[in-house]
């Protein structure tokens, strides 16, 4: 019996990703590269000022600024690998750049450049960089008054000077600068303190000409609210409303605060851009972007074992009738009524191309028809484009504001070229949690199955004498279970995914050349503490009983279902196979070379007969069956 | 294979009320039959008519009545002629008695295969039920259905039932109908199985499984709430996409007289050094690597085995949570159903009680689930109850995957308050906006709902089996065009849209799009950039430079030097543009300085050096501009022109250093100091 594979997509996390184009655009879109600079302040500041976090542990704000830039650096690495970083500070005692400019540290590799791809060394290297930082690079104030020194000046420049590679119309250049000095040149008077904020502007204005953002990454503390408006409100250009939404989602709390920076750290990339139809003569312009997909550990690379470089695969197409070489073929056929029926590719994608457009209204239900059950993949996010109208902006607000207020999620169909299909579009409203945005607003789109994607499971376990349903009672105890067992503050995001940080964890040490793997914490495990204490234990109990009686482990025991027809057969089947297996003289044939001879259901038998697997070629079973027997 | 068999009586009503949605019914049952042809090639079918001017079943001839019930096909192995027969089926002219017809078809498959293939016998019946069945001889016809249902079941035989409603049927005798439908209930109860009401032909179309796939546990053992709770369930998929079927590569290189030719295409991956491209890699000799950052880490399948995240399998609850906490576009994947293990009645009792007391509370349940032995990971999801409200299906949870937090990309976007007035609509706008949603209702209150996934078939695939048994007759025929009934899951239903054209042409009048570009919220050079990929440009295109490349500027006018520069500097039709541009700026920042009176022109003339520099930047060309600076100085001072020299220093335009671009001859200092240097100089 062949196996459902692909019944079970998770059972190799490994698996190749499906040929969706979606998937495909999204990694075009990624090779976007980008150059990041951080700009760190070292100034005494940041290290005087602390916050508490959760454990009550007081942290400062440039181990924040560094650890902030550690889980961005790790997140480059995984998804991003080709972007390259470079990591400055400024207001150091020591100075290290091209320029060799006063007050600047470029922290980089000795064999790396300046600014270069993420490896494991480097954030090894980042990591352990706070203990040596006051040894080799000390903390200095920056502006003085009566010196002509001005280290943010320089970051900038030096910065910017790094950022000169790669093309502004391919690379996308980002400084992100973190500070917690509001207002670097307060310790200076008169013209001198205007020359200095002027010169300083001007560098900044230059660079962003350059095609280079510069964002700011202000850290506050609750004493001290970092004030835009005293400097970098004209150094990020921002104005009017911008600036108090600004402000509002720089938090207080540290977690807060870091959950922000992080979200600053990350560029949007859209997926696609496309027209969404509403009603003939009115479309609007939407982008879509995947805000959530399973990240999978990367591809596999072929390498030569003995020199471990890389392998380039051919692929050649052979003709199965004459073993010619052939060109590969626009022609597939598909047998029907014992013929071969021919298509060309271009008539099989004509069968596909079943809408015209992309996204089509088709109407509007209640929400609750949005069965649990109507998924079929991650759902996609839609923002209306920046390059349409106001007017197309005015309806996909006026749309979104109804289908709230309304209750009701709009039924499209999308007319991809991989799968058209039905999709529902949830409208979303903007969610701020203490300062930060949760969720954007927009809508999501969720993609609906077909009925011939809808299986009738529950049915088939119907019964024409009635199934169990549960009393009150058992309802009751069910709920006092629930309210026991609660978790208040779940949040969808709060796990990591264990195998994926085993995964990178082996091959950091790995690429490290360490000889231990870092033993990963599985956050998913149940709370067994919290299982344990007696008033989730009794109403357990109390549950239980009131299901089972009071003979719950005869019940579990015994109760394990009649063996299926399927199981009977399969067990006999195995029966059948020791036996039949006991009739060979494998040792013999093995020797002799002769295995190779016996037919595939008689080489089955030994190795059903040894529990080993039976897939395979004959090539492999014979090679199985010579391993297992040690020869 | 033939182990899976089934045996499918199709019971078609053709009776005159049927004839409008038979079209549908010919659609569905030749697709059904050219699946099993491809899928279940083994499995038999045969065709039971009734509603026919004709009378020709065994029964009939045996002991009489059974009058219009015409046994089209008797039960055979799937071939084309059932496809034909399917194809163009006979319009009745009486209306039909489905009881009668029902009694045919037990008899056929009693006959045929006596107590064989139990459950796998399966009775399909389309009907509008609209004629009154015949009163029996004895009893009521409760009791007979009754009896009927029962030597069904006792056969080992199942009936699923499609009723034709609403829309589709003039509403005739509802007393008929009432009593119809009150009888079918009876087969589906006795029968356990489905019977559906469909109203439009989509339905009608998307009702009828046109394939069966008997689902395979993806777990099977206990949904673990403390070592000491457990309960036994099972999971199975409750959706798996219905892939668009794989067709093989043609080759056409054997000769025509082979007839036993197979015309495959085989792949080979051959794997070469990237050294030696002749060198072919033995698989033994090919290790796989992972990459990490620029790294490749080599790392063989058996170490991997050795370090791999190994968990145990298991399905173990975290706890409960608010509904709320989860949304619905989490859901990442296709959806689970956990249902109570069936030789466990406890598990079923226990999975009610939790089911409805979750329903209740508004509260689902949290998972962490590890489905076999040796999977290399875990899954986190949503367990949601899923009470039913039929006495014979048992209540269970739908589960669904949720993402980890290195699957959520947290992109900000901004509010839509930030965006300007003209972007947000006015009440006007908002009322047209709501009539227009509850216009469009795809579900109206007492009606079924339009679409509904359940009953909706894919289009695709329904074009795809169309086509193929057309290929199979015409060899050369072209893709079929949409089909009619199909084109309504695709477009909006044009009935709808007529019946409500006011509303539609309000609200478009509302929303008249030809506003102006939108004013971003956010200045953002980097969008901007990003954006230039987009590829259809169906609104004009931001202000920059896109719309002067699009204009090819030729020459540096006297308006818009530094936009003109811009433009023409970034032509990339001929790489002569790029020093045609810095030439023709160098000469307008020349005519400009000289034609100034008293420093009138200098703003201007600056604003053109900066342009400049920008453009020497990007395009590394620094020297032109730093000789030319020098050379515009020296200029100034010969035509005692230093006010401009004294301007440039307060507006601190610096010779370009290498820092800025590689190719400059200057240092940063001589090009800090270069205008300082000239004004000391000229003093």
């Amino acid at each position: 019996m062949r196996m459902d594979i692909e019944d079970d997509p998770e059972f190799d996390i490994f698996r190749d990703e499906d040929e969706d184009p979606d998937a495909e655009f999204e990694r075009e879109n990624d090779s976007n590269k980008e150059y990041v600079v951080y700009l760190v302040d070292a100034s005494p500041k940041m290290f005087n000022t602390s916050c508490l976090s959760d454990n009550q542990q007081p942290e400062s704000h440039f181990q924040i600024a560094l650890s902030c830039i550690s889980l961005t650096l790790k997140a480059q690495i995984i998804n991003k690998s080709h972007d390259q970083v470079s990591i400055c500070f400024f207001n150091t005692r020591e100075k290290k750049n091209l320029q060799d400019l006063n007050g600047v540290y470029a922290f980089h590799l000795p064999q790396g450049d300046y600014l270069d791809r993420p490896t494991a060394r480097l954030i090894k290297d980042f990591d352990n960089l706070q203990e040596s930082f006051s040894k080799n690079i000390g903390s200095q104030h920056g502006v003085l008054p009566g010196s002509r020194e001005n280290p943010l000046y320089n970051a900038i420049w030096v910065a910017q000077a790094l950022l000169r590679k790669g093309s502004a119309k391919t690379v996308n250049k980002r400084i992100l600068l973190f500070t917690n000095q509001d207002d670097p040149f307060g310790c200076l008077k008169g013209a001198f303190k205007s020359d200095m904020t002027r010169t300083t502007l001007q560098r900044a204005k230059d660079a962003q000409d350059l095609g280079i953002t510069i964002e700011l990454l202000p850290l506050s503390s609750p004493d001290e609210m970092f004030d835009l408006s005293k400097f970098y409100v004209d150094l990020i250009g921002l104005e009017g409303d911008e600036l108090v939404n600004f402000m509002a989602s720089t938090g207080n709390r540290l977690e807060d605060m870091k959950d922000q920076l992080r979200k600053r750290m990350f560029t949007k990339r859209r997926v696609k851009k496309f027209k969404f139809t509403i009603v003939d003569g009115l479309s609007i312009e939407l982008n879509s972007y995947a805000l959530i997909r399973p990240t999978v550990p990367g591809s596999i690379t072929w390498l030569d074992s003995i020199t471990n470089r890389p392998l380039k695969s051919e692929r050649t197409f052979i003709c199965a009738d004459t073993g010619a070489l052939v060109e590969e073929s626009t022609r597939r056929f598909h047998p029907y009524k014992n013929q071969n029926i021919i298509f060309s590719v271009k008539e099989l994608s004509e069968i596909k191309r079943v809408a015209t457009g992309h996204l089509h209204l088709l109407g509007f239900k209640p929400l609750s028809c949005l069965r649990d059950y109507y998924n079929m993949k991650p759902s996609t996010f839609l923002y209306p484009s920046d390059e349409g109208t106001d007017g197309s902006m005015c309806t996909f607000i006026a749309l979104h504001k109804s289908m709230i207020q309304l209750n009701r999620f709009a039924v499209a169909f999308s007319g991809s070229s991989s799968r058209p299909q039905l999709v529902a579009l949830i409208a979303q409203d903007e969610v701020i949690q203490s300062g930060g945005q949760i969720e954007p607003p927009g809508m999501h789109m969720i993609y609906l199955p077909y009925s011939d994607d809808i299986r009738l499971v529950e049915e088939r376990y119907s019964d024409t004498s009635g199934v169990p349903k549960a009393s009150a009672d058992q309802i009751k105890k069910a709920s006092d279970l629930i309210k026991r067992l609660d978790l208040k503050d779940f949040s969808v995001f709060q796990f990591t995914n264990p195998a994926l940080q085993r995964h990178y964890a082996v091959l950091e040490a790995l690429a490290l050349e360490e000889d231990e793997i870092p033993e990963i914490k599985d956050e998913t495990l149940p709370d067994e503490e919290g299982l344990a204490r007696p008033g989730v234990v009794r109403v357990l109990e109390e549950f239980k009983t009131s299901i089972y009686g009071e003979n719950y482990d005869e019940e579990s025991e015994h109760g394990t279902g009649k063996p299926t027809e399927a199981s009977k057969k399969r067990k006999a089947h195995t029966e059948f196979a020791k036996k039949e297996c006991e009739s060979y003289d494998w040792g013999e044939l093995a020797d002799t070379g002769k295995l190779k001879d016996l037919t595939m259901v008689e080489l089955k038998y030994y190795l059903t007969g040894h529990n080993l697997p039976v897939s395979g070629k004959k090539e492999a079973i014979v090679s199985r069956i010579l391993t297992h027997m040690g020869k | 294979m033939a182990r899976n068999k089934e045996v499918l009586l199709l019971l078609l009503d053709v009776g005159p009320s049927m004839h409008s949605v038979l079209p549908e019914v010919e659609k569905v049952c030749s697709m059904l039959v050219q699946k099993k042809m491809i899928y279940n090639k083994y499995d038999e079918v045969g065709i039971v008519l009734f509603g026919t001017q004709d009378t020709d079943n065994e029964l009939t001839t045996e002991v009489g009545g059974y009058q219009h019930v015409v046994v089209l096909r008797n039960t055979k192995v799937v071939d084309g002629d059932i496809v034909e027969a399917l194809q163009q089926l006979p319009r009745g002219t009486n209306g039909g008695d489905f009881l009668d017809a029902v009694i045919v078809a037990m008899d056929m498959l009693i006959k045929k295969f006596g107590d064989t293939n139990k459950g796998k016998k399966r009775i399909c019946l389309i009907t509008n039920a609209q004629s009154p069945i015949k009163d029996p001889y004895e009893g009521s016809k409760e009791e007979q259905v009754t009896t009927i249902a029962k030597q069904m079941t006792a056969h080992g035989m199942k009936m699923e039932s499609i009723i034709v409603r609403g829309k589709l049927s003039q509403d005739e005798n509802k007393e008929i109908m009432d009593e119809n439908d009150r009888l079918l209930n009876i087969f589906s109860k006795e029968t356990s199985t489905r019977l559906l009401y469909v109203e439009d032909p989509i339905s009608l179309f998307g009702a009828l499984k046109t394939r069966n796939i008997t689902p395979v546990t993806v777990f099977r053992g206990d949904l673990e709430f403390s070592p000491k709770l457990r309960i036994k369930v099972m999971v199975y998929k409750k959706t798996q996409e219905e892939k668009f079927p794989t067709l093989k590569k043609y080759s056409d290189k054997a000769p025509q007289s082979d007839k036993f030719a197979t015309h495959e295409v085989k792949i080979d991956y051959e794997y070469k050094s990237s050294d030696d491209p002749d060198i072919v890699i033995p698989p033994d000799q090919r290790i796989k690597g992972y990459r990490y950052g620029p790294q490749i880490v080599p790392i063989s399948t058996a170490e991997w085995e050795a370090v791999k995240f190994k968990p145990e399998k298991g399905v173990k609850l975290l706890g409960f949570t608010d509904s709320s906490n989860v949304l619905r576009h989490q859901y990442m994947k296709e959806a689970y159903v956990f249902i109570a293990d069936t030789g466990n009645a406890k598990a079923g009792l226990a999975v009610s009680a939790l089911a409805r007391a979750m329903k209740e509370m508004n509260k689902v349940a949290i998972l962490r689930c590890v489905w076999r032995n040796g999977q290399g990971s875990v899954v986190i999801g949503v367990l949601t109850p899923n009470v039913s409200d039929r006495e014979n299906i048992p209540d269970s949870f739908f589960f669904n995957v949720l993402p980890f937090a290195e699957d959520v990309r947290e992109f900000q976007f901004p509010s839509f308050t930030n965006y300007p007035a003209s972007c947000q609509p006015n009440r006007q706008q908002l009322e047209s906006a709501a009539n227009f949603i509850k216009m469009l209702d795809l579900a109206p209150d007492g009606e079924k709902e339009v679409l509904l996934p359940d009953f909706t078939p894919n289009p695709v695939l329904a074009r795809f089996y169309h086509y193929l048994d057309l290929k199979s007759k015409h060899p050369d025929a072209a893709v079929p065009p949409l089909d009619y009934t199909l084109r309504k899951i695709t477009e909006p239903e044009t009935d709808l849209v007529l019946q409500n054209q006011s509303v539609i042409d309000s609200f478009r009048r509302s929303f008249e799009l030809q506003g102006n570009p939108l004013k971003k919220p956010k200045r953002s050079l980097r969008e901007k950039i990003n954006n230039e990929e987009g590829k259809e440009n169906i609104t004009a295109p931001p202000a920059n430079l896109i719309e002067y490349t699009s204009i090819k500027v030729e020459k540096i006018g006297d308006s818009t030097p530094v936009q003109d520069f811009e433009a023409m500097i970034s032509r990339r039709d001929s790489p002569d543009w790029v020093l045609k541009a810095i030439n023709d700026m160098k000469n307008k920042i020349f005519d400009m300085v000289e034609d100034s009176h008293e420093g009138d022109n200098y703003t201007k003339a600056v604003e053109c050096l900066v342009a400049l520099r920008k453009g020497c930047i990007l395009e590394q060309e620094p020297n032109q501009f730093n000789n030319f600076l020098k050379h515009l100085c020296n200029f100034c001072k010969e035509k005692n022109l230093q006010s401009f020299c004294e301007y440039l220093a307060t507006k601190r335009v610096t010779l370009i250093p290498k820092t800025e671009a590689i190719d400059s001859d200057a240092t940063d200092e001589e090009a800090r100091s270069f205008l300082v240097k000239s004004e000391s100089k000229s003093d």
